[in-house]
């Protein structure tokens, strides 16, 4: 039913970006946690959509991007946030609602952006930057530029027509576009397959757009990489987009006030095992990554973490000057005379 | 003098100037390429720019948006048209959600230079999907800015602000008075946005008015002239920025007056011009405020039940007799 992507020989990561990709994910993973303590402390407020499980994702297609690639996230966004090069302290003090925030303590959890990095936005609409992306990606073509946009989105999504709009769009106009499923099986607390005619919500529908698709392990660091270093190339080399299903895992329910109680307990138990990290971390070691690379790696990560939540805590609340501010390009908010 | 042109002409004529002296600008929109648009508003672009730069669509009005959102906000930009201002609502979370707030909920690290340029209004016998004045709609919305011109110069004039702006603009074109003709603009012609104009001066009455019902005002004017009653007429041209000094002024002047818009009185943006008033003006009034909007109800197909809904020269005129009565 998909259109094979016709993988060259799967690119792969050597030894030394193997373990900088574990260290970014034991990074992302600290992160999430101290943002589920500090909303416990009562130091994070509204929600927060949780990230832990999904950093493979992240951090394997940040790794196959350059710099100059335009990044588009949804609401569960900090792992995209921090792959692409925003900071602990940013992210957390944003969450904090402190004035050092990534984006002023005007956006939160859901909205994390860094544009000087070409990370545009996380978005809490679901599916709505499929067309925004895409509008990303007409921009380096119509520049000239061999620029590649991606959007990271979840299975959810995939309903919705925001999707099928931007896929057939990308498709016709041939945009250097990747369109990458996180597909960690459950909407909110509804399975995706319980509501979609597909077994694959998102590869099963690039076909139909003639798009080519690949659902790949979104728990393997590697694998992901592999998948956006060859769907980046066709893109940048003209052949237009590519549909990535990453199938992952959520270790925390959807949002802050979610136990996840409706995912059975096997189930849960059986991902656990393929916790990317441990994936990450067992392949290090079986290419002879020694115990203090790896614990290293660890420290350097657990420190990070620490420093972010001290800094970040200490850190100026935000401005009130601020709340009318940045409406419009001129920084202000006037909107008659 | 120089001959007149159509306000749909002016309508290709203003992204065209746009067009040569900005090689960023580009469009996008269903029929606008080789079929020159629906309406005729984008005559000659394909031929002059081509394929590179005037792109056509799938009937995707959620893709057409929110692709112009990332192009603006990666270097571009897009001039993108949605065809009847009622499709609007097929977008309507890239103008609630998106578009308006990306800048100030990412404490402005980004810039969205677009335009949404679109169909709008009654009076052609459209019926209830293709008809209505939804100026509103986005009149609700903090973070977008709203043109909506009356004569071709206008039209030539505040598309060049729009287009260069560096906020979204949502622009409305109102396909009642697309065959209407005016003078030409002069080049380099560049009207800002958030200015209004007095069109006709006036000493007993201010008709506050937008797009369609300018004319529909200044012919009331004409009518009340003929009664010994002196009109004078603000044309808004923009809804945001609102140039609320220059309606308080001329209230100032005339100490009455008439609001004349097309959407309904519901929601409708006359509500806040006369809460302004309540607010600031108020020792300038001799007599209430009066609205002159839509009936609340869906257009109706029928000429003589939509001239029941919508504005007409009859209700301004009936309207203006209240306060001078006053």
């Amino acid at each position: 039913m998909t259109v094979p992507a016709g993988s060259t020989a799967a690119a792969t990561l050597d030894d030394a970006r193997l373990l900088q990709a574990y260290e970014q994910m034991r990074l992302i993973r600290g992160v999430e946690k101290a943002a589920h303590d500090l909303f416990l402390r009562g130091l994070v407020k509204g929600t927060t959509h949780l990230a832990a499980g999904h950093e493979a994702v992240a951090v394997g297609a940040s790794l196959a991007l350059r710099d100059d690639d335009y990044v588009f996230a949804t609401y569960r966004g900090h792992h995209h946030a921090l792959a692409r090069g925003a900071t602990a302290v940013e992210c957390l003090a944003e969450l904090m609602s402190k004035a050092t925030g990534l984006n002023k303590a005007k956006g939160g959890s859901m909205h994390l952006t860094k544009a000087d990095h070409g990370m545009l936005g996380s978005y809490a609409i679901v599916g709505s930057h499929l067309p925004i992306a895409c509008g990303a990606a007409w921009s380096a073509k119509l520049r000239g530029t061999d620029q590649v946009a991606v959007a990271f989105f979840g299975d959810g999504a995939t309903n919705i027509g925001a999707f099928h709009e931007a896929l057939n769009l990308a498709a016709v106009w041939k945009l250097p576009v990747l369109f990458v499923c996180e597909n960690n099986f459950y909407m909110e607390y509804t399975p995706i397959r319980s509501v979609t005619a597909t077994d694959n919500p998102a590869a099963d529908r690039a076909g139909a757009h003639q798009i080519p698709s690949e659902i790949v392990d979104g728990n393997d660091v590697e694998a992901v990489f592999a998948s956006v270093t060859t769907a980046a190339a066709r893109a940048r080399s003209g052949d237009g987009p590519t549909v990535i299903e990453a199938q992952t895992y959520r270790h925390y329910g959807h949002s802050r006030t979610d136990p996840a109680t409706y995912r059975p307990a096997e189930e849960v138990e059986e991902w656990m095992k393929r916790d990317p990290i441990d994936i990450a971390r067992r392949r290090l070691t079986d290419r002879g990554a020694s115990t203090d690379d790896i614990a290293g790696a660890d420290q350097r990560a657990d420190r990070v973490v620490e420093e972010a939540i001290a800094e970040a805590t200490a850190a100026p609340d935000a401005d009130p000057a601020d709340a009318l501010a940045d409406v419009w390009a001129d920084g202000g908010a006037a909107w008659r005379t | 003098m120089a001959d007149l042109i159509t306000y749909r002409e002016a309508v290709a004529e203003g992204i065209a100037r746009e067009m040569r002296r900005d090689q960023t600008v580009v469009c996008l929109g269903e029929d606008i390429g080789a079929a020159e648009g629906v309406f005729k508003t984008t005559v000659g672009l394909f031929k002059e720019f081509g394929a590179g730069r005037v792109w056509d669509t799938p009937i995707s009005e959620q893709a057409i948006v929110g692709t112009a959102l990332g192009a603006s906000m990666t270097g571009m930009r897009p001039v993108a048209e949605i065809m009847f201002s009622d499709f609007l609502a097929c977008c309507f979370d890239y103008l609630a959600n998106e578009i308006p707030k990306l800048r100030y909920m990412t404490g402005g690290q980004v810039t969205t230079p677009l335009v949404v340029r679109t169909a709008n209004g009654g009076g052609l016998g459209f019926g209830a999907q293709h008809s209505q004045a939804v100026e509103n709609w986005v009149f609700t919305i903090p973070g977008l800015k709203i043109a909506a011109p009356s004569t071709p110069a206008d039209v030539v004039g505040l598309m060049a602000s729009a287009i260069r702006s560096d906020d979204p603009v949502v622009f409305f074109e109102h396909k009642g008075l697309f065959a209407s003709k005016g003078e030409p603009a002069p080049p380099d012609h560049v009207v800002p946005l958030g200015e209004a104009a007095v069109v006709r001066p006036g000493t007993d009455v201010t008709l506050v008015a937008l797009a369609y019902t300018v004319p529909i005002a200044l012919s009331a004017a004409d009518r009340l002239a003929a009664e010994g009653i002196s009109a004078e007429v603000v044309d808004v041209r923009c809804l945001i920025p609102l140039d609320a000094r220059t309606v308080l002024e001329s209230v100032g002047r005339t100490s009455r007056v008439v609001i004349v818009e097309e959407n309904p009185y519901q929601g409708g943006w006359g509500g806040t011009v006369a809460s302004i008033l309540a607010d600031e003006g108020f020792e300038l009034l001799d007599a209430p405020v009066r609205r002159v909007a839509a009936e609340c109800v869906p257009l109706p197909f029928a000429d003589a039940l939509e001239d029941i809904v919508i504005p007409t020269v009859d209700k301004v005129v009936e309207a203006v007799r209240q306060p001078m009565a006053y």
